[in-house]
């Protein structure tokens, strides 16, 4: 890899149904993450993917790149929700490119999209490569 | 109810260790739609022990947590997170600013392993929008 070297993107399909499952996994079961009424309750559009759902898909696409090399640092902000339906999916978008290479360390820029808005802010992910 | 200012600095109880299988790496990856065939956890793993954490924060605080928003999160890892590990994470309350109504929390929670070697350190910055917010 190499500095501006453009990486290919990434799409990820993502139901309620996955919501569950990470709800499972991860322990986070916020109802915001599964009940709509809940989540209109507290002002947002509808029922909204778990922040780090959305983050772990960066992660993935950061491995798949990357062949699964060791990250070292990882790391967004949350701006706007990842709003997902109750029938079928919703579609996030990782793009990537890499910043820099130094030392043994590649950095990457991420772009994470769905509805071509931008969801997180500033995404990144440094690697030893 | 705004969340007191006196929190700052202060440091949370270790939570419980949880050990590290591969079972539940596998389980975390797919629900996210990965796939997993051994080595490290993938690199958001320790949200689980930060979430640990968490939790035990806001029930101490009394804080719902339907009302808590995740703003921002960070990891900075010393070492991959590896089945076999046994890991507790240890929150400390970072910053704490009110904006409109809505506290924003900055938490850093160090996981360490059995050792007590640090493994990774996690930064969430959370919203809490109270209840007449």
């Amino acid at each position: 890899m190499n500095p501006g070297d453009v990486l290919e993107t990434q799409t990820y399909d993502v139901t309620r149904a996955d919501l569950v499952r990470y709800a499972a996994a991860s322990g986070d079961q916020n109802p915001i993450h599964q009940d709509e009424s809940v989540a209109t309750s507290v002002g947002l559009p509808g029922v909204i993917a778990h922040g780090m759902y959305t983050l772990a898909l960066a992660a993935r696409a950061v491995a798949t790149w990357t062949g699964g090399a060791e990250v070292v640092d990882l790391g967004c902000k949350f701006t706007n929700p990842v709003v997902v339906p109750a029938d079928g999916a919703v579609t996030v978008t990782v793009a990537g490119t890499v910043k820099s290479v130094d030392d043994g360390l590649t950095t990457l820029a991420l772009e994470v999209t769905c509805d071509g808005q931008k969801v997180l802010g500033m995404p990144k992910a440094v690697v030893r490569a | 109810m705004p969340i007191d200012q006196s929190l700052v600095g202060r440091s949370f109880p270790p939570t419980p260790s949880r050990a590290v299988t591969e079972e539940h790496v596998r389980a975390f990856a797919e629900s996210v739609g990965g796939d997993y065939d051994g080595g490290p956890a993938p690199a958001t793993y320790p949200i689980v022990l930060a979430f640990d954490a968490m939790n035990a924060f806001l029930e101490a605080e009394q804080v719902d947590l339907f009302r808590i928003v995740h703003g921002e999160q960070k990891f900075s890892y010393s070492r991959p997170v590896v089945p076999g590990d046994v890991l507790t994470a240890t929150l400390t309350v970072a910053s704490l600013r009110q904006i409109g109504g809505a506290d924003i929390i900055g938490t850093a929670s160090e996981i360490t392993d059995a050792d007590g070697t640090l493994v990774c350190t996690t930064r969430a910055t959370l919203v809490h929008k109270g209840a007449d917010a």
